[in-house]
């Protein structure tokens, strides 16, 4: 009796055999998963964090935001950014006597140094793109760029200037198109 | 005399230039189904669908360096992946692809083939042997255990296939089987089929079989300390044993070259294709079978299997002589 | 190298002769990584094989470390939450909570209630992703090429998901002290309301596929038997002990957040070997789908980060906490010691994987190689978080 139960017990277990290969025939059958860069690309990119970038102003929109505080590069757990500020600039004969007289007379003077940096180095070997910076930014001068496709031939090329950066870029829409049209959606 | 001399040469060439054609083929076509049993294309860059990436590899291979570990024997290393493909090409000269179309007449077909392709256990245990190396003494250990075992339920079940046909002679029992599927030995052998096909899995080192090989355990097993054209050569004896074992179970079970519209090699060819896709099949679902479990498998399970499917045969061929007799 | 019993002498590095110094005659030594096909990370296991059979396994830590606990005494205590997404790849969320919890809990911050709920989804979308990561790569161990792809097909999903609110994929630093980096916004939702019912619909074919098959069932059947006394002697938490009868869940014995508040089962095996493990996780996805079903729903409004969080400046108060949450493969504990400075005096991280891994010397014995793979992969071991 035992003998004919284990008998059977192995033709059923010799079945999940053949259910496995109809899962798998079935799935040789269903179309690929896979989105063939660089011909296509996936299409869910403005949410993935590219390297930092400076936002820029109302104004000006190639001058950045930033006021060199400082707090970026005193928050970021890798020490990946360095500011540096701008020096006063100097001042002009006239500037130097109301300067002068303004001293003499006990008045206050206000200081003429520009607020935005001089350079903002940002080494993207080092970051961790963790959004410390960002968050602590009082002036909300740092964002991620959605330059997810960046690529170079030596590590100088991802240690660079973003105050540079932003003069050089065409600032268009805050949107990186990738290089390819997006693939579909994939299905839920 | 020379006659026949000239027929297996001829058919040696033709066999080899199909050796080397089928290699390419098996492996585009393992790698496709491989890809696409996984939701992904597989080789499709090079050339259109992928089609020249199997050549694109050969060439790697045969430009690869030839290089040898230190206190390997060179010798026995070097006559390892040779001793695995050359019987390959032999065991393809009694096959019938067509009414009359084979190379060798030799009534004794089906016992050269299984003869010849117990040497390619030799060249397991000497690549294994010869690597000086513990994971490929390992895995050459486990390769021999396991295809010296799964020979025996291979030879039990094609015997009761001879007994139904009454012939060793491969072309023999193609003709005994007809056009139509109910009349091929499949119906009237089911069981020495299915044992037919583990043992070839068994033999052959395909999953879920292929614990020689097993990559996640022993970094590639008896093949570790190949690579180049020692590698190539024992990848391609892989895929040849393969379609050997394939074209061997058509013409024992599937009826060979018979079917109703089509010419016979045309048959002969598509079934075999389909056989081998199967086996593909099966590699890409499967996990791979515990070497112990392996074992079981054949002395527990195939061969009793096998000894009671070639005495019921047996028996009931004698009957029907008896009946005729009578 | 062997142990040439005439010769007497071994060729291997310190620990192969250590190893090698109480080998038996005639057994054969190898060394089981620590570059591995298996996709374990870099663990190293040094093994005494008599034929197929396991002697002694003698697992060498330490490839991996890279001095986490170092790095928490000079970074600030916000400074080291990327640290934490990278200890564990597998379940980086469940590390994140560990360590802002410890801080929370020391500090006395209280996090705003809908910052409780969105930790608790993220963290459960990433439990089902170390445990589809699990799953694919234990079968790839066993010989099985396609679950992987699959597992990895539906982890895709759970890492768009989660690339919504964190702008990650895979190494999380989403957590801040006293609340998350950022909201979920309706993409987010609408995401994982469409997620639920197709991973609910995919686990049906991992069943087919792979739970159900005969050659997998005799590979993990019967593998590598823990016994709870085993455990409890070890340490050992998460699906190692629950597979093995132990009912012992961080989220239902010491609770945080908002698990009280949620209705989900702990599933325990009575099997004690590595079919029961093998059960546990798959269960523990459908519950984790469960959980996020329920979250969802009762997701109040209100900020998800507390008002007066915490500044770069900040200094810790003098104290010290623990806190420990449930991670995908066992309890995560975090003690942090303060000493009222900006750093943190000392941080310990307790993970599970070591005392999980530190089981296997005597699991193993006596198993056959191929057993021991098998046993090791059932683990659900991810070394960085083992040598942090």
């Amino acid at each position: 009796m035992n003998a004919i139960k284990e008998a059977f017990k192995t033709v059923s277990d010799l079945w999940s055999l053949m259910v496995g290969l109809k899962v798998t025939g079935k799935y040789f059958l269903e179309p690929q998963r896979t989105v063939r860069y660089p011909w296509k690309a996936v299409s869910n990119l403005d949410t993935y964090k590219g390297h930092l970038e400076l936002v820029g102003g109302m104004k000006d929109p190639f001058k950045p935001r930033c006021i060199s505080c400082g707090m970026c590069a005193l928050a970021c757990p890798s020490h990946c950014l360095t500011v540096v500020k701008k020096k006063a600039p100097k001042p002009t004969p006239e500037e130097e006597k109301a300067l002068a007289e303004a001293k003499a007379s006990g008045e206050k003077t206000k200081d003429k140094t520009p607020k935005d940096p001089e350079q903002f180095l940002y080494d993207y070997t080092l970051c961790s793109l963790c959004g410390t910076c960002m968050e602590n930014c009082p002036a909300g001068a740092l964002r991620f760029s959605k330059n997810v496709y960046m690529a170079g031939y030596s590590r100088n090329d991802f240690q660079f200037d973003l105050v540079l950066k932003l003069r050089e870029s065409d600032a268009r829409a805050t949107k990186a198109e990738p290089a390819a049209p997006a693939a579909e959606t994939s299905e839920a | 005399m020379p006659a026949e001399l000239i027929r297996i040469l001829i058919g040696l060439v033709a066999v080899a230039l199909s050796v080397g054609l089928i290699g390419l083929v098996m492996v585009w076509v393992e790698r496709k189904v491989a890809g696409h049993v996984q939701r992904r294309p597989g080789p499709y860059e090079v050339g259109p669908y992928g089609l020249l990436q199997p050549l694109a590899d050969a060439l790697k291979l045969v430009g690869k360096q030839l290089f040898m570990p230190d206190n390997a024997d060179p010798i026995l290393f070097w006559l390892a992946p040779v001793l695995s493909f050359l019987p390959v090409l032999l065991l393809f000269l009694p096959l019938p692809l067509g009414d009359g179309l084979y190379t060798m007449d030799i009534n004794l077909g089906l016992l050269l083939i299984l003869a010849f392709s117990g040497l390619a256990v030799l060249s397991l245990l000497l690549g294994g042997w010869a690597s000086n190396n513990k994971y490929g003494l390992l895995g050459a250990a486990r390769a021999v255990a396991q295809s010296v075992a799964y020979e025996i339920p291979l030879l039990l079940s094609v015997l009761a296939v001879a007994f139904v046909s009454g012939s060793l002679d491969l072309a023999t029992v193609v003709k005994e089987q007809g056009t139509w599927p109910w009349n091929w030995n499949i119906m009237t052998q089911p069981l020495a089929f299915l044992i037919y096909i583990v043992s070839a899995l068994g033999e052959t080192n395909r999953a879920p079989f292929d614990l020689p090989e097993a990559e996640s355990e022993l970094t590639a097993g008896f093949h570790t300390e190949y690579s180049g054209m020692g590698f190539g050569l024992f990848f391609l004896a892989e895929y040849a044993n393969m379609v050997v074992v394939c074209s061997v179970a058509t013409v024992l079970f599937l009826g060979g070259w018979h079917g109703p519209v089509l010419p016979g090699p045309v048959w002969f060819v598509l079934k075999v294709s389909l056989l081998m896709l199967l086996l593909v099949f099966f590699r890409w679902t499967y996990p791979r079978v515990r070497f112990d479990q392996l074992l079981n498998i054949n002395w527990k399970w195939l061969m009793p299997l096998a000894v009671a499917n070639l005495m019921l045969t047996a028996f009931f061929v004698k009957l029907a002589q008896y009946a005729v007799v009578k | 190298m062997t142990r040439y019993a005439d010769m007497g002498q071994v060729a291997g590095d310190f620990y192969t002769e250590n190893f090698a110094q109480t080998a038996q005659e005639g057994s054969l030594i190898l060394n089981l990584g620590p570059q591995h096909p298996s996709t374990h990370g870099v663990l190293r296991v040094i093994v005494e094989l008599d034929g197929e059979y396991v002697l002694r396994a003698d697992p060498v830590l330490g490839y991996l470390h890279r001095m986490h606990e170092k790095m928490a005494e000079v970074k600030t205590a916000a400074q080291f939450i990327p640290n934490m997404g990278r200890v564990d790849y597998g379940h980086a969320l469940a590390w994140n909570w560990a360590f802002v919890g410890a801080v929370e809990k020391l500090a006395g911050i209280e996090v705003p209630e809908r910052a409780e709920y969105v930790r608790t989804i993220t963290c459960e979308l990433n439990r089902i992703a170390s445990h589809l990561l699990w799953w694919g790569a234990y079968l790839l161990d066993l010989g099985a090429f396609t679950p992987i792809m699959y597992a990895f097909d539906d982890r895709e999903k759970i890492l768009d998901i989660l690339q919504v609110p964190t702008g990650s994929r895979l190494t999380y630093s989403y957590f801040r002290i006293g609340g998350v980096a950022q909201d979920l916004n309706e993409d987010c939702f609408s995401r994982i309301k469409a997620f639920i019912p197709w991973m609910r619909s995919r686990l049906p074919m991992y069943k087919d596929l792979v739970s159900d098959n005969i050659i997998l069932r005799k590979r993990i059947e019967g593998v590598g038997p823990i016994e709870p006394e085993l455990c409890r002697r070890y340490g050992a938490t998460g699906p190692v002990a629950r597979g093995s009868g132990i009912n012992f869940d961080v989220r239902r014995a010491e609770p945080y957040s908002v698990y009280p508040k949620l209705d989900f089962e702990i599933p325990t095996s009575p099997l004690m070997d590595a079919r029961g493990r093998y059960d546990v996780r798959m269960i523990e996805i459908e519950q984790s789908l469960r959980i996020i079903e329920q979250c969802v729903e009762m997701m109040p409004e209100g900020d998800t980060l507390v008002k007066g969080a915490p500044k770069p400046s900040w200094k810790v108060p003098k104290g010290e906490a623990y806190f420990a949450v449930e991670g995908g493969r066992g309890k995560i504990g975090v003690h942090v010691v303060s000493d009222g400075g900006k750093n943190l005096y000392r941080t310990k991280l307790r993970a599970p994987g070591f005392s999980n891994l530190s089981l296997f010397a005597e699991v193993s014995r006596g198993t056959i190689l191929a057993d021991a793979v098998a046993i090791l992969g059932s683990l659900d071991l991810i070394i960085p978080e083992i040598d942090r």
